[in-house]
């Protein structure tokens, strides 16, 4: 059988076409992977505060600190290799975003997919709520949620699945509305299936590809909103320095010329986020049918 | 149409009151107060006067009923950390919040919606693709991070812009400005641009695909038979077509940005709401977060209200059916 | 002024999509005197509108015009600068569509618009611009012009609404209109009225008309002058009477013979077998024959274009003539 005869083969053939979104999905994966690997390959436990010296403080890149290695990348304010520190910071930011996006997507789309199935005051309820939190920026909400649960991966999550799910919710509402007209469900409905199983087996299912777009963008999102949390502080205790905080930390040196600091993993940041972001471009466009030729 | 308004208007009455209780309960519930306000050493006796005082003590629901009744007589207490009423506080702060989001709004909307118009009509030209390229990055990129990059930029290597602060500003109808003055137009710039970068981004993409979808429309094809020129098509037809969802989302967006101008005004330390906000919120004042998000849910429930009724006016289509 | 108005030689629109070149018009071929009314039937896909398009050059990518010859006055249209083109398009030669909800702009005054279309060619002021459209909206029969010139597309009923499209076709009294199946979305009563004033119109103001549609009946009710299109090319092409009475093509055949009007009650109507091919993949020489029950093995080969007393047809076994 050959490659495009399954609708995911299509659809990998048709991704294969933009240049763009190929080198966007290999950065994206080659970025996991490194995020994944950090405590292999970096060449310092950033969290070890033993092993850092304050010798090696806010050195430029390419400097050869007391351990004997190169700090490719220059050393931050505690004398933190880093590259380390971005590797494993980028483990987080990772970690993070797609916690925050599954978690998001799985409340969302059910909430939404129930509400379209329901009816009635269920659904009246369940999407005035979402449109009144789609109007309120996720930012805000996310902040006020912090500031409200403290610090830590398992609040930051929380607050980042409250401020996103809305997106899911409506995403999932819509296509599971017009879904839930055709015929199959109908077909489904009549059957002696229980509501919750034609509702997940049948109905969310067909609802998916809008929901794969959002959750691409809400990855994105995800971990942008992690590190303007924390690079104002809010975000993850200082024991786990994710890319924002780094990213905040060199602020103060900015201003004296050690750029580099802040720079490098702002640079690691934007990178990840763009190339997501450029992913889910492509995916988006391709799903679109009205760009379809 | 007046039915329509009134039905709106209640609407929006009954969701401010909603608000109200979500940011109450939410913001009571959790924290402690005692702890911000009374000293850890004060004798029991202190503790016990100080927590009547502020009604601490009552249920919950007691406590929201004299808020609100409060709030009706226009007092949402006092700052914990600034001991002065907290309407004031924040009022104080609005100014420079309003202009400096209102220049980032203008200012996107006056760049991004002819940029987002061109790329709409020539789709497949290179200005028109590198114009995409751009708005992409200003999706991407974290507002906080171009905030630094235009401070590490404008004010450190080059010199040419202050780094942050509001600098002077002059009093004209009984509200502080910046604009009014060069020194107080080159403190404004930087916060603006970082503040209307992600605006911008959006405002073109909405542009352009308003666009696109208009051209391809008979209505554009019955305009060029009809002998107009390509500049009156676009002013005059492409324009107004794509103006309802942009006045949308612009009403939408200024709420947002104000929200947003928090990251903004942290960076460049620009003396608004968004600053106090962060402070209040790391200090625990209750009192300000509490009033901050009630007046913000204000915002935009009006703004959602406003919007709907300008629906009304751009397209005379809405009125009547929602009306109906 | 002689009387030819149009001439067209051997026009040819191609779409180039991703799936290959769509030969949407191949060849067509025809001239129109001034005022005369020549209507143009075939099925949806036949090319007759993508025909209309090219006639005003505006024939949207991925199309275009890739050769012959369209003349209109005997300045050549094909080929011509865009600026050029765009000064003759609203003020001789002119076009309304099909549907007047899709045509007219929804959030601009009638008007606003009849005003953009008037100073596209003429520099008049407002005051003058607003007079000028009341009249024509009066000239194509809507009551209380003026008043009405305040008032939205979505206030107008359908036929009304066309009325305004083919008042602004009408601003400048081109001398040519190309009518792409302006009654199809109209109600069945409404259409005759429309399909009435706009032949009163043409004959008063020497107009004349493309008339474009799928509907054999409407058109012969309209037209001097009658082509058949069928997968791209002109099939037969005669006056009126003639090609109804006396069709020499099959397809025309099979077109009239599908007409309710021409059956007897109760008989069965019939079809054309078979669908409209696939432009991409038109079978070598006539693209009907695999539809035809006349094809023979030469009808691989391309039919010359053939003509008799009073009419042209392409096809290498026509029906014999009528006594």
């Amino acid at each position: 059988m050959s490659e495009a005869a399954t609708p995911l083969g299509r659809f990998w053939a048709d991704f294969k076409d933009s240049p763009v979104a190929v080198v966007a999905l290999v950065v994206v994966v080659a970025i996991v992977v490194l995020a994944i690997g950090a405590p292999w390959i970096s060449p310092q436990n950033p969290y070890d505060l033993g092993g850092l010296s304050l010798l090696d403080a806010r050195r430029p890149p390419g400097h050869i600190g007391t351990g004997g290695y190169v700090h490719w990348l220059g050393t931050d304010a505690q004398g933190r290799d880093l590259l380390s520190a971005i590797l494993y910071g980028l483990l987080i930011s990772v970690q993070i975003g797609f916690m925050a996006g599954c978690v998001a997507l799985a409340v969302g789309a059910s909430l939404g997919v129930i509400a379209a199935y329901a009816g009635g005051l269920i659904e009246t309820l369940i999407m005035r709520i979402v449109d009144l939190q789609l109007s309120f920026p996720a930012i805000l909400l996310a902040l006020v949620l912090v500031a409200l649960l403290g610090q830590g991966k398992a609040q930051l999550v929380t607050a980042l699945v409250a401020a996103q799910y809305a997106y899911f919710a409506r995403t999932a509402y819509g296509a599971a509305t017009t879904e839930r007209r055709k015929d199959y469900i109908e077909a489904a409905t009549a059957t002696p299936l229980s509501r919750t199983r034609v509702i997940f087996r049948h109905l969310l299912p067909n609802c998916m590809p809008p929901l794969i777009v959002v959750a691409t963008v809400q990855i994105a999102n995800s971990i942008s909103l992690e590190a303007t949390l924390s690079f104002l502080g809010l975000g993850l205790p200082v024991t786990e320095p994710s890319l924002g905080m780094l990213i905040s930390n060199g602020f103060v040196y900015m201003m004296s010329g050690r750029y580099w600091i802040s720079v490098y993993p702002g640079i690691a940041l934007i990178v990840l986020i763009v190339a997501i972001n450029l992913v889910g471009d492509q995916i988006r466009d391709q799903l679109n049918p009205r760009l379809r030729r | 149409m007046s039915g329509y308004i009134i039905q709106r208007c209640l609407q929006a009455v009954v969701v401010m009151f909603a608000m109200s209780v979500i940011v109450f309960v939410g913001v009571y519930a959790i924290g402690n107060p005692m702890d911000v306000l009374i000293p850890l050493d004060a004798p029991q006796d202190v503790r016990a006067l100080i927590i009547a005082r502020f009604g601490l003590d009552l249920p919950l629901w007691k406590q929201y009923l004299v808020f609100l009744g409060n709030v009706a007589q226009g007092d949402f207490g006092r700052s914990f950390v600034y001991a002065i009423p907290v309407l004031d506080l924040i009022v104080s702060r609005l100014p420079a919040t309003l202009e400096l989001t209102l220049a980032a709004v203008i200012g996107a909307a006056a760049i991004g919606v002819p940029l987002g118009i061109w790329a709409g009509y020539r789709p497949d030209a290179l200005s028109s693709k590198t114009i995409m390229g751009v708005s992409i990055l200003g999706f991407s990129v974290p507002t906080f991070w171009v905030g630094l990059i235009l401070i590490l930029t404008f004010a450190v290597w080059l010199g040419w812009l202050p780094a942050g602060g509001r600098g002077p500003v002059d009093v004209v109808l009984g509200v502080e400005w910046s604009i009014f003055s060069l020194e107080g137009l080159s403190h404004l710039l930087l916060p603006a641009v970082n503040l209307a970068l992600f605006k911008l981004a959006m405002m073109i993409r909405l542009a352009r695909a308003g666009t696109r979808e208009v051209m391809l429309t008979d209505t554009i094809k019955f305009a060029r038979a009809a002998g107009l020129s390509e500049g009156t098509i676009v002013r005059h037809h492409v324009l107004k077509l794509i103006a309802v969802p942009i006045v949308t989302v612009f009403g939408l967006e200024l709420g947002s940005t104000l929200a947003f101008a928090v990251v903004t005004e942290t960076i460049f330390s620009w003396p608004g709401v968004g600053k106090l906000i962060i402070d209040s919120i790391t200090s625990l004042d209750r009192p300000v977060m509490v009033a901050y998000l009630i007046l913000v849910a204000l915002l935009f429930v009006t703004i959602n209200l406003l919007i709907d009724l300008a629906y009304a006016v751009l397209d005379p289509r809405v009125a009547r059916s929602r009306a109906a | 002024m002689s009387a030819l108005l149009l001439e067209v030689r051997d026009l040819r629109t191609h779409f180039f999509t991703r799936a290959g070149v769509v030969k949407a018009v191949d060849g067509v071929s025809f001239t129109m005197e001034r005022g005369q009314v020549l209507g143009l039937v075939g099925e949806s896909g036949s090319g007759k509108s993508v025909t209309g398009f090219s006639l005003l050059g505006l024939v949207d990518p991925p199309g275009r015009i890739v050769g012959g010859s369209i003349r209109l006055d005997g300045e050549e249209l094909v080929g011509m600068p865009l600026d050029e083109l765009r000064r003759l398009r609203g003020r001789r030669i002119a076009m309304v569509f099909q549907d007047p909800m899709m045509t007219l702009n929804p959030v601009l005054t009638v008007g606003a618009q009849m005003t953009l279309a008037i100073r596209a060619h003429e520099k008049v002021t407002g005051v003058a611009a607003r007079e000028r459209a009341a009249s024509v909206l009066t000239r194509v029969g809507i009551p209380d012009a003026a008043a009405r010139l305040d008032a939205y597309p979505h206030e107008f009923s359908g036929g009304m609404r066309q009325r305004v499209a083919i008042a602004i076709a009408m601003t400048h009294s081109p001398g040519l209109i190309v009518a792409d199946e302006p009654t199809t979305a109209l109600d069945v009563s409404i259409q005759a009225q429309i399909l009435h004033e706009m032949r009163e119109l043409s004959r008063e103001s020497g107009t004349a008309l493309v008339w474009i549609s799928h509907d054999l009946a409407t058109v012969s009710s309209v037209a001097e002058r009658i082509m058949v299109m069928y997968a791209g090319r002109l099939v037969e092409e005669g006056p009126t009477a003639t090609v109804l009475r006396d069709p020499r093509h099959p397809y025309t055949r099979g077109l009239l013979d599908s007409l309710p009007a021409t059956a007897r009650p109760g008989q069965e109507l019939r079809q054309v077998p078979g669908n409209t091919p696939s432009l991409l993949a038109l079978p070598p020489g006539c693209p009907f024959a695999p539809r035809c029950v006349r094809a023979s093995e030469r009808c691989v080969e391309d039919p010359e274009h053939r003509v008799d007393a009073v009419r042209a047809f392409r096809c290498h076994h026509p029906l014999e003539r009528a006594a």
